[in-house]
């Protein structure tokens, strides 16, 4: 057995490993980067390792200095996890050079699959089918023609220098041949200077059917059995499931031989997958599925689980007695396939904005009770990270996995949506809501043979990414959660300050001390809470919500403007108003006091008798008063009774409309609320996050407006500046101080996640500072430019839309 | 729902609730009536209810409109903004200057003020109404600023003033600018309080002219919003006249020039919210109150029975006399009361009892004043000076007893023992009129001319010298003398006449309303707000004071 295991990775899967090596009393070693300092892989491990810079390439990629942590920890063994060095043959010889156990297959297995044509020779010599084509030297059309009519269609015309799209085209018939042919000849000679073509098969619907295999040094070598990652996007797989669905026994025994066959062509040794690709065109009623070889991954991949759930096995215990030189654990006739299992991969992304990678502070995590973490269960959770941890965009944006195993598809397939709904992840955009919507999808549950490809997603795109709705009952519940949280903010802040006790009715959230009493009043307690002579407190929010509105690029996300009254006693009134009807309501009772001007009716002492209330002839009068301009913004709020915050703060109970209302609540954090009228400071994001008890997550935001105290520093709210929106690295300034700019205009590039985003000019203006630099390293939500609005007119900004100019018109 | 506060400085179990007897808890009973006195007075707070949403219309939908154009929010907003989210506000005389200059309608006395809780600190707050006459000054307006400084002045608050005011109202400059307690007095308050380490700051939110000038000059930190904030001794229409030279009020008194050039304002705001939030972080570096805290209550105990049931407290009838005790149990902690001298001078009921935690002597009329009563008032006084309790006053007084045995009692010397007993009494003093106020029973029982930190009158209460009825009779028994001494026959249905006007006028200044539009209170009430508004008054008058005083010193007692 292995004596001392070194990890050469982090994240979820470095804490997977060394949860096995603790099981099995092997002791462990951790490496980790500058920025994983206090990450829990480094916390799991007996001992660990700085390696270098945050950067993957000077740290998690450096060889050198992995195996410079392994000579100073006494290591035997080596596990490189998935990504970073795990596919690097190099890495694999230099650890064989040093005497230590490499815990994956020989260097000249890595080689041989790592080079794709040579892989699909090795294979197609061993019996394995691979994709029908043609890649002969004879570039003849007479020939290519020839060899089409054998590879079949429709077929893919590609340049042999090909690349990107670029000289490639699809004939779908004998007809369409010549034209392809030409065509893909004259681009590939114009792009490449080379046109030499191949043909290859073009599956038009298909699924990707990998199969988990192991071997060892003995001659042994198993399947455990096949999985299916057809639901892709962009090639990032985000939903597994083992086994594969919808196929004859026959088939998963064919394949898995057949991956086996493939292992055993190039001396495979520990865990392998070998993906497939399945035609779902092929003709079924010639009794097979058609499955063709793709490519093999010579490491552990993300969805084991799966197939561990299916088989029962641990396959990291597998690949550590591999590495010793152990026989594989069981014998293919021990194993089988036991049940249905399912992944969901848990990004940090927004699906809604292009998927864009998110990151941020883990704010809350919270995942199933009944869930087990890195070991098979019904409910399985294998995460890399933990409350307050912070997520940055130096790796990869997979924070957690989801995984449960269930007798049967359906059953696993509702355990997927129940774990997806009982989890709760706050700071940073999730993938959660996706995936619900994904796992949710009747399709999806169906899983029909035309259904389950890799289209999945591009089909169902507008299903899964339609804006999420909120419910008027949300929303004044949401409005509510943000008043009794802010109240809840104070009474903390009054308390840290020994205040409270002095403030007495003043104090916020104050208490009475029993229960049994009549206990008037607002706030949740006894206090005076929002108390005022003779009419009720109202005030008017608007929250962002990111889900809601239009998607796309600009995931504009839409805008709730919400009106509270404070009735005391935990009650509230709450009206979803939109700006513009509110303002044009009010020009509309300016014009109509006006009106009366003109006519000489005025009066001002009309002691106008609002009906009698005897409960509460105070809300009676600011109803009256407030009458004007609610009226014509909604006819009826919603009534909240009984709302109250849990003593910890995390759960919100309310009765809206009659309706019982609980969700887990989160504010932002009162350390993040700093900020506030200073200059030229990062504008803060209040955040709230509620998570009904129907799973269902509802997150908005609202910017906490900062200004310049400067003379003359132009707009200055947060409307005016332009934040990064993600962590990242300024690659380019497309502006300078003075410049107009038209709304949408490119104004900085940030590379974050190996991928560029463009931020651009949310309106008109001009730039009045550039607060970012080529190479500047910035943080999710510092201030990049500062606008100033076009329009002349001083003090303009975030005030009130001017109904004035419309009353004074109708006056 | 209600959460026991549960923090690391939980005070000893603070009041003697916890270790008084059950014996001291007030019996719910009510008046026999009860449903007629709600319905009786749901309509005089429908109708209180009307004046009050008139008044806080301000100048009306157009002065708003054009007010709302120049991106400015209305008083109301801007304090709404500039406090803590959820914390109360305490609005004193909404109905100031009601009536009070015939078709000149003055709303709220063009000014908002109160006391309300910046930072977690208690700050009184004026605020003026640019929607009501450009926010000049009434005279009445001048009387409501000048007593929400001396609330300050008494409770110690720190004062924010939210300027937007056109100065003095010049045709009225005659009541407005030569008296002591005239337009300078404010000036006067700001330098004075200074002084006394009561912080002064101004926001200039829009303009200050002329005199208003000095409020932002001499406050000790001020904030002005650029494009509306402008400070200047005379505006352009005054430097056009005197000097001929053209300028606008930007140029000549705007945020830009008074921040970078002349330094009479010190804090550059973008923006009225900008403004606000800048005074909030000013308020959040003034020092914390002082700790030593008389009113150490963390928790306490909601009266047993509901404050709405205070609405049918007041029998519809006004001559039918009520059980004061019925409103101490809905206004007193866990409705306890320990009564001092239960049986002796009855009509008066004294006592101590806790609102919110804060300690209170209880002094609340239960009839007409007897000698016995006015010295058991004026014992009780005493003792709460002595210990440094503050005094709350309930009226429902008729006067003190008139009649033969009442002189040969001695009732003037007794009722002057506990008008002594009040003035004196140098505690923090809340004033509620739930009835009648009449003739000395007033000052005895710490009317307006007594200083109480704070009063209010509920809608069914009447202040004046007596009733209207009586007063009618007296003057008309004069009348009927002088015709008599002329040697003329005064026929009856003038006299019935002349009765009936005279009984309007005294009704008619009677009505809280009428009180409440000069000034005489703080602020009608709701009967169901009572509780809520004793209790912010006693805290605001406590929570900033380092220690109530003990030590009241009494002129001679008449014995």
């Amino acid at each position: 057995m292995v004596k001392k295991l070194l990890v050469a990775n982090r994240g979820e899967i470095a804490c997977r490993i060394l949860s096995t090596a603790r099981k099995l009393g092997v002791p462990t070693v951790a490496v980790f980067s500058e920025a994983d300092r206090r990450a829990k892989h480094v916390e799991l491990a007996d001992e660990s390792f700085c390696i270098g810079a945050a950067a993957a390439r000077d740290s998690y990629l450096r060889g050198d200095a992995i195996l410079d942590a392994a000579r100073r920890s006494g290591a035997d063994a080596i596990h490189p996890g998935y990504g970073f060095l795990s596919e690097n043959a190099a890495f694999a010889e230099a650890c064989a050079a040093a005497g230590l156990a490499f815990v994956g297959p020989p260097a000249a297995a890595i080689r041989a699959m790592g080079d794709k044509s040579r892989a699909k020779e090795i294979m197609q010599a061993a019996g394995v089918p691979v994709v029908p084509g043609y890649h002969g030297e004879d570039q003849s059309e007479d020939r290519l023609l020839a060899e089409a009519a054998r590879v079949g269609f429709p077929l893919l015309v590609k340049a042999v220098s090909g690349g990107g799209g670029k000289g490639m085209k699809l004939a779908a018939g004998p007809a369409d041949l010549r034209e392809a042919i030409a065509s893909a000849r004259r681009e590939a000679l114009a792009s490449f200077n080379d046109d030499r073509l191949l043909l290859e098969r073009y599956v038009l619907r298909p699924r990707h059917v990998e199969v988990q295999v192991f071997a060892d040094g003995h001659g042994g070598a198993v399947y455990l059995f096949d999985r299916d990652c057809s639901v892709q996007r962009r090639h990032q797989k985000i939903i597994e499931e083992a086994p594969a669905p919808g196929l004859p026994d026959e088939f998963h025994r064919l394949i898995g031989e057949a991956a086996v066959r493939a292992a055993r062509a190039v001396g495979y040794r520990n865990a392998g997958t070998v993906e497939f690709i399945v035609d779902t065109d092929a003709d079924a009623a010639a009794g097979q599925q058609q499955f063709y070889f793709m490519e093999m991954n010579t490491r552990l991949q993300v969805e084991h689980p799966v197939s561990e759930a299916i088989t029962g096995q641990d396959f990291v215990e597998w690949q550590l007695r591999v590495a010793a030189g152990g026989r594989l654990p069981r014998s293919q006739a021990q194993l089988a396939a036991v049940g249905h299992s399912f992944e969901a991969r848990i990004y940090a992304e927004s699906p809604r904005n292009n998927f864009l990678p998110g990151a941020g502070t883990v704010r809350r995590w919270r995942t199933p009770a009944s869930a087990e973490t890195f070991t098979n269960a019904a409910v399985r959770v294998d995460s890399g990270v933990r409350e307050g941890d912070t997520v940055g965009t130096f790796y990869d944006p997979m924070i957690a996995k989801l995984v449960t195993h269930g007798p049967d598809r359906a059953t696993a397939l509702a355990a997927l949506v129940a774990a997806l709904r009982q989890t709760q992840v706050a700071g940073l955009p999730t993938n959660i809501p996706f995936l619900l919507r994904l796992a949710a999808h009747p399709d999806f549950a169906a899983a029909t043979r035309s259904e389950l490809t890799t289209a999945f997603i591009a089909r169902h795109r507008d299903a899964l990414l339609a804006p999420q709705p909120v419910p008027d009952e949300v929303a004044a519940l949401a409005a509510v959660s943000r008043h009794l949280l802010a109240v809840r903010r104070q009474a903390e802040a009054e308390a840290a300050q020994g205040l409270a006790a002095r403030l007495g009715p003043w104090s916020s959230g104050s208490s009475s001390a029993s229960s049994g009493g009549a206990g008037s009043g607002g706030g949740g307690g006894g206090g005076a809470g929002s108390w005022r002579l003779w009419h009720s407190h109202r005030r008017t929010y608007s929250l962002r919500h990111p889900e809601g509105g239009a998607g796309g690029a600009e995931a504009a996300g839409a805008e709730l403007h919400l009106a509270l009254t404070v009735l005391g006693g935990g009650e509230f009134m709450v009206e979803r108003t939109s700006s513009s009807l509110e303002a044009a309501a009010e020009a509309a009772a300016a014009a109509k006091a006006a009106a009366a001007v003109a006519h000489g009716h005025h009066k001002q002492h009309s002691t106008h008798k609002p009906p009698a209330s005897p409960s509460s002839p105070s809300a009676t009068a600011a109803a009256t008063a407030t009458a004007a301009t609610a009226a014509a913004a909604t006819p009826a709020g919603l009534r909240v009774r009984g709302a109250s915050l849990s003593p910890d703060g995390g759960r919100v109970v309310a009765e809206v409309n009659g309706r019982r209302l609980e969700a887990a609540v989160l504010g932002s954090a009162a350390e993040d609320s700093g900020g506030g009228g200073g200059g030229g400071g990062v504008p803060m994001e209040h955040t709230l996050d509620l998570w009904l008890s129907d799973g269902e997550h509802f997150h908005f935001t609202w910017p906490e407006p900062t200004w310049s105290r400067k003379a003359g520093a132009g707009g200055g709210t947060a409307g005016g500046s332009v934040a990064s929106p993600m962590p990242g690295r300024v690659v380019a300034v497309m502006v300078a101080e003075g410049d107009a700019v038209s709304a949408g205009a490119p104004l900085v590039a940030l590379e974050a996640m190996k991928m560029e985003h463009r931020v651009t000019a949310p309106r008109a203006g001009v730039v009045e500072s550039v607060l970012a630099a080529p190479g500047l390293q910035v943080a999710q939500g510092q201030v990049l430019v500062v606008l100033r609005p076009e329009a002349k007119e001083a003090g303009a900004k975030e005030a009130r839309p001017g109904p004035g100019a419309k009353a004074a018109g109708a006056a | 729902t209600s959460h026991l506060r549960s923090s690391p400085f939980a005070p000893f179990p603070s009041s003697w609730r916890s270790v008084s007897s059950a014996s001291n808890v007030l019996a719910p009973a009510l008046d026999r009536e009860v449903a007629a006195n709600t319905a009786t007075m749901s309509e005089l707070l429908a109708h209180m209810g009307g004046l009050h949403a008139a008044a806080r219309a301000g100048g009306g939908a157009v002065a708003i409109a054009r007010h709302r154009s120049r991106h400015k929010m209305l008083p109301r907003e801007r304090i709404d903004a500039l406090i803590d989210e959820g914390s109360p506000f305490l609005e004193l005389s909404p109905l100031a200057g009601r009536g009070l200059y015939g078709d000149d309608d003055v709303a709220g006395g063009g000014i908002v003020t109160g006391i309300g809780k910046v930072q977690g600190r208690l700050v009184a707050i004026v605020a003026n109404d640019a929607t009501v006459k450009g926010g000049t000054y009434y005279p009445i307006t001048v009387k409501k600023h000048l007593r929400l400084q001396e609330v300050a002045a008494q409770c110690r608050l720190p004062c924010l003033y939210l300027v937007d005011s056109g100065g003095a109202n010049l045709p009225r400059q005659a009541d407005v600018f030569p008296d002591r307690d005239h337009f300078g007095r404010i000036f006067y308050n700001q330098a004075r309080m200074s002084a006394a380490g009561i912080p002064q700051i101004a926001v200039v939110l829009g303009s200050c002219t002329a005199g208003g000038a000095y409020v932002p000059a001499m406050a000790d930190e001020c904030v002005i919003v650029r494009g509306n904030g402008t400070i200047f001794l005379g505006g352009p229409p005054l430097v056009k006249a005197a000097t001929g030279e053209d300028v606008s009020a930007e140029d000549l008194g705007g945020a830009d020039l008074h921040c970078s050039t002349s330094g009479v304002t010190d804090h550059y705001a973008q923006d009225e919210a900008h403004a606000l939030a800048i005074a909030r972080d000013i308020v959040a570096h003034l020092p914390l109150p002082p700790t030593a805290s008389a009113a150490a209550a963390g928790a306490w105990q909601e009266p047993l029975y509901p404050g709405e049931e205070l609405r049918g407290v007041v029998p519809a009838d006004a001559r039918r006399p009520f059980d004061v005790r019925a409103v101490l149990a809905r206004l007193l902690d866990g409705s306890r009361l320990d009564e001092f001298k239960t049986n002796y001078g009855a009509t008066l009921v004294t006592g101590f009892g806790s609102v919110y935690g804060q300690e209170v002597g209880v002094v609340a009329n239960n009839g007409v004043l007897f000698s016995a009563a006015a010295q058991k008032g004026a014992h009780f006084v005493q003792l709460c000076a002595q210990r440094g309790v503050p005094l709350l006053f309930l009226q429902n007084i008729t006067g003190f007893m008139v009649g033969r045995a009442a002189e040969a009692g001695g009732i003037a010397k007794d009722g002057a023992k506990m008008v002594r007993a009040v003035a004196n009494a140098d505690v923090p003093k809340v004033t509620v009129v739930i009835g009648g106020s009449f003739g000395a029973g007033n000052y005895g029982m710490c009317g307006r001319a007594y200083s109480p930190h704070f009063m209010y009158m509920w809608p069914n209460a009447r202040i004046g010298v007596m009733g209207g009825e009586q007063a009618a009779g007296v003057l008309a028994q004069v009348e009927a003398e002088k015709h008599r001494r002329k040697g003329k026959q005064w026929a009856p249905e003038e006299e019935a006449k002349f009765r009936a006007a005279m009984t309007a006028a005294y009704d008619t200044q009677a009505r809280p309303e009428y009180a409440s539009a000069r000034l005489w209170d703080d602020g009608c009430i709701d009967p169901a707000d009572t509780r809520q508004v004793v209790g912010l008054s006693l805290a605001a008058a406590t929570a900033n004071v380092p220690r109530i005083s003990t030590n009241s010193r009494f002129g001679p007692f008449r014995f």
